[in-house]
């Protein structure tokens, strides 16, 4: 029987972000995961003979950089390369790039629509000015509008601060931005189909919502906040892999003497008067902490391991009612050599960043009409990358990985998921890629498909969804999981969470961990060991 | 009869500002972004189409870089060796063939005018490489030696491979001997029937290897490397100085010129730094019999140093270019930022600081006052400096043998 000063439970990045600040301050930590390996949804896997596969995660942009620097991530192996532009085929043969150059970008946007191409400098400046605001949120707890201790009210009052730093008009702006599906945003800005359909896709990607789904304009917004080395927006492979980067966290923490322990998979949070104390791991055996953190997300926590009798009834019911909802599926391939695309031309860029093959807003909506009717989408939207063109580490020479990111796929379809089904389900996605690429099936080596079910059964998000809860307002800052439960403390003592169930929610951030270490270091009356935001003024 | 006059005299084209190397037509072609610079005389990219794209060619996968415009001076004679003994502060008197070494160069006020390389091409028979132009100065050293001294900047055609895949990348392209390299070894092969020779070094603190030919051959050793990219096996890119420029800082290697004023061109008395004050007392062996400002570097090594070239990590995200530096928050001045670049790898500002040492001693806090502009509007900001007496930067497979495919 050992005991800790905290246990951590999963070795997810948030997790491991946790348990490294909580490390650094000097407590005793374990980190307990379920799997064979660690990462949960941020993993390498080799699942073709020489081939790693980012099998959930693929890109990292979001991870703050103060984060990254405070655990020395590049000393322990992280090479972030960023990607370069982007793609969308049209069904008749044309295409519309976003290349990395700003004159080219600008050409190419001009070439579909001139007055687009002045529109774009208006949304760009828009969206950044909702960044610039967002931003300065993330290394924060969400303050708590419902208390008046005077660190919540202080904090309150540096968001109402933050919030007057726009004008009269931008702040409702905002709160119209806010409330907005991305469809109508970007009406408001542009008339081209192919850009319109281009630049909404991030506002779909892992949600349970369609393109003309209120509440969408702020999921792109999460999509655009974070930054490679400053540009804002932009994303970037991990050399080797997603797995990379929880590798180097988990390098990081055993630097501060943290301990890991996989295959330990948590059945129970131990309670004892009102107190968390420990956790019993599936097997039976009791390990004890006063400092119990869950990376699990918000249902899974307090539906799967908490006894409802330690929880108050309220506190169920928001877990029971928690949205988290499956809606996007995996397709990772192995490839005998580069796919073919002849719609670009020759030395084009373009394959080097995200491709898509959705060119209008209605075939986006349609996609998700099938997932309401519990289908997966026959035209899907996909975000396809092909990392192995930059990183040499995860295919043999000459050879690609190519990873496809697919919106919408359902948690269970009528009747439930079959081989057959899953089968079905991957060759709607081969087929369409096959549509504008000839060779792309004859070069198919070996195809990983993964429905919201094998996420949820491998990974333990609950439904398969990828931000570990909705990122719609109900669920957002402060709301984040639940209101009175937005900073990282559960509703018993001794008892947090790190999750992307809390603030800020979902994303390779690692932000949601960082702001609970911080948290639980307060309540500890220790050193803060998390750093500080950088500012972007 | 001035016609005649002018026949005689060696031409060359003054409306050529900047002169191309021998890799010029592909450097031309691949250079996007035509951000052209001046190295040393030569017409030489600063960017070839993104920097980040470019500075991760040289950390996660192959970068090409054309090192032509690196001054290269061949020494022979029978008085070679002593002659470069006696020129540098480091013993290499036992620097065998087919070995390099990085040395540093003083005047006999101990004071620094140039680092360099010396490569010992074959027995008796080495090549010097330098920042900055040094004939002159080579010239003045060598009165009373035999021995042979050549400028042949314009003679060699030099490409710098460099990135973890540099390696694989150069075997595939037909140098099967590559991977029995030991860092520093020199290697004398053949490329598709003609000469070439191939040193592991470079200056990116990467796995990586310098490719050296007559400029006759230029374009097939360019487009030997590139046919590997062509057929698909690994991603070759081109860099320019701004890449380099990051990397080296990353590495910890010094830039004289840059980081500090070389003893050549000095104006000022209190510009010159002796080798002690910009961090390369390890290449100074005051135990050898003579060398030139060994006089000079024995009296400083008595006395406490007066200022040192740091390497500065300073805190946040505000690029701290030019800034200067104080002993506290508003404290007393005590240096200045020489060079400094967000490094991608790390997510932190890092510089190349001079910094005053009152007393001897490395100040206890360091603070940068960094100016910096946001839509047009200056602000000013303080971000504390970290000391690093190591490599900010520094991976195993730069020395690993043999080394690593990727």
């Amino acid at each position: 029987m050992q005991s800790y000063d905290a246990i951590v439970i999963g070795a997810g990045h948030n997790g491991l972000v946790t348990a490294t600040f909580l490390a650094k301050a000097g407590l005793k930590v374990l980190v307990v995961e379920k799997n064979d390996h660690i990462g949960g949804a941020t993993v390498s896997r080799e699942l073709h003979q020489d081939w790693k596969y980012s099998n959930c995660s693929y890109v990292c942009s979001l991870f703050r950089p103060e984060i990254y620097q405070a655990l020395d991530l590049g000393r322990h192996g992280l090479e972030v390369v960023p990607l370069q532009g982007s793609v969308t085929f049209k069904q008749d043969g044309d295409y519309f790039g976003s290349y990395h150059q700003s004159p080219v970008r600008r050409r190419e946007i001009e070439r579909h629509s001139k007055r687009d191409a002045d529109a774009s400098i208006r949304f760009d400046a828009d969206l950044m000015k909702w960044c610039r605001l967002i931003r300065s949120f993330l290394l924060t707890a969400p303050p708590d509008p419902g208390s008046l201790k005077i660190r919540n009210v202080m904090e309150f009052s540096y968001l109402l601060k933050k919030f007057h730093s726009l004008s009269e008009s931008q702040i409702y702006e905002f709160i119209r931005f806010f409330t907005m599906s991305i469809a109508e945003y970007l009406e408001e800005y542009f008339e081209s189909d192919v850009i319109l359909a281009h630049f909404s896709g991030g506002s779909i990607i892992g949600t349970g919502l369609g393109v003309y789904s209120p509440g969408t304009a702020y999921v792109l917004l999460h999509h655009a906040m974070g930054d490679v080395d400053g540009n804002v927006g932009s994303w970037g492979f991990a050399r080797g892999g997603m797995g990379a980067v929880s590798a180097a966290i988990a390098s990081s923490f055993q630097a501060e003497d943290g301990e890991i322990r996989t295959d330990a998979e948590v059945g129970q949070i131990l309670v004892k008067g009102g107190r968390a104390v420990g956790v019993a791991l599936s097997g039976g055996e009791e390990i004890y902490a006063n400092t119990i953190v869950s990376n699990l997300d918000a249902k899974r926590t307090f539906l799967k391991i908490m006894d409802r009798n330690d929880l108050p009834e309220h506190v169920v019911q928001r877990a029971e009612n928690f949205k988290i909802r499956g809606s996007s599926g995996k397709v990772n391939i192995a490839l005998d050599g580069l796919p073919n695309f002849p719609a670009l031309p020759p030395r084009s860029p373009l394959t080097l960043g995200h491709i898509h093959f959705t060119d209008t807003l209605e075939r986006l909506e349609r996609a998700y009409d099938d997932w309401k009717d519990d289908c997966w989408s026959k035209d899907p939207y996909v975000d396809l990358v092909i990392p192995s063109q930059y990183d040499p580490t995860l295919a043999p020479p000459g050879k690609h990985m190519m990873s496809v990111f697919v919106q919408y796929c359902p948690v269970k379809p009528e009747g439930g998921w079959t081989d057959q089904k899953k089968d079905a389900f991957g060759a709607t996605v081969i087929n369409q890629i096959s549509d504008y690429s000839p060779n792309f099936k004859d070069l198919l080596l070996h195809a990983e498909v993964r429905t919201p079910k094998e996420i949820e059964d491998e990974v333990g998000l609950t439904e398969g969804n990828i931000f570990q809860g909705e990122l719609t307002l109900d669920q957002l800052m402060f709301n984040r999981p639940f209101p009175g439960y937005a900073r990282y403390r559960g509703p018993v003592k001794g008892m947090y969470m790190c999750s992307s169930s809390t603030h800020p929610g979902g994303g390779v951030m690692g932000a949601p961990g960082t702001n609970s270490a911080r948290e639980i270091l307060t309540d500890l009356k220790r050193r803060d060991t998390t750093p500080e935001d950088f500012g972007d003024d | 009869m001035p016609s005649t006059i002018i026949q005689d005299i060696n031409q060359h084209n003054f409306h050529e500002v900047l002169k191309p190397t021998p890799f010029h037509p592909r450097v031309d072609h691949d250079c996007l972004t035509k951000n052209w610079m001046d190295w040393n005389g030569y017409l030489t990219a600063r960017t070839y189409d993104t920097l980040a794209a470019e500075y991760f060619a040289i950390r996660s996968s192959c970068s090409v870089m054309d090192l032509t415009p690196m001054g290269k001076y061949r020494i022979n004679g029978p008085d070679a060796n002593k002659f470069l003994n006696r020129l540098v502060t480091r013993d290499v008197s036992m620097l065998r063939p087919q070995r390099v070494s990085y040395v540093v160069m003083c005047n006999d006020e101990g004071k620094v005018l140039d680092d360099a390389t010396i490569f010992h091409l074959n027995e008796g028979d080495y090549r010097l490489c330098c920042q900055h132009h040094q004939l002159d100065w080579l010239m003045i050293s060598s009165l009373g030696m035999d021995v042979s001294i050549k400028e042949e900047t314009h003679d060699i055609a030099a490409l710098a491979v460099q990135g973890p895949t540099s390696a694989s990348a150069l075997k595939l392209a037909g140098i099967d001997e590559i991977g029995q390299l030991k860092p520093y070894d020199i290697l004398h092969t053949q490329l598709h029937g003609f000469e070439v020779m191939v040193s592991r070094t470079g200056y990116t603190g990467d796995l990586g290897y310098e490719l050296w030919t007559s400029p006759d051959n230029a374009l097939s050793m360019w487009d030997a490397i590139f046919e590997v990219k062509q057929k698909g096996f690994y991603d070759i890119r081109t860099i320019g100085l701004s890449a380099l420029e990051m990397v080296r800082i990353e590495a910890g290697f010094i830039l004289p010129g840059d980081d500090f004023n070389t003893a050549e061109t000095a104006i000022r008395a209190d510009r010159v730094r002796s080798p002690y004050e910009v961090g390369l007392g390890w290449v100074v062996n005051l135990d050898k019999p003579n060398f030139t400002g060994k006089r000079a570097l024995l009296d400083e090594k008595k006395k406490p140093i007066k200022r040192r070239l740091l390497r500065l990590e300073v805190s946040g995200n505000k690029a701290p270019q030019d800034s200067f530096l104080y002993a506290g928050k508003g404290g007393k001045r005590i240096g200045t930022i020489m060079t400094q670049i967000w490094s991608p790898i790390l997510k932190a500002n890092l510089a190349m600081a001079d910094v005053e040492f009152a007393g001897g001693s490395q100040p206890s806090e360091i603070w940068a006052e960094i100016y910096y502009q946001k839509e047009l509007e200056w602000r000013v900001s303080w971000a504390k400096g970290k000391v690093w007496n190591k490599p900010f930067w520094s991976h195993p497979r730069r020395s690993a043998s043999p080394p690593d495919s990727y």
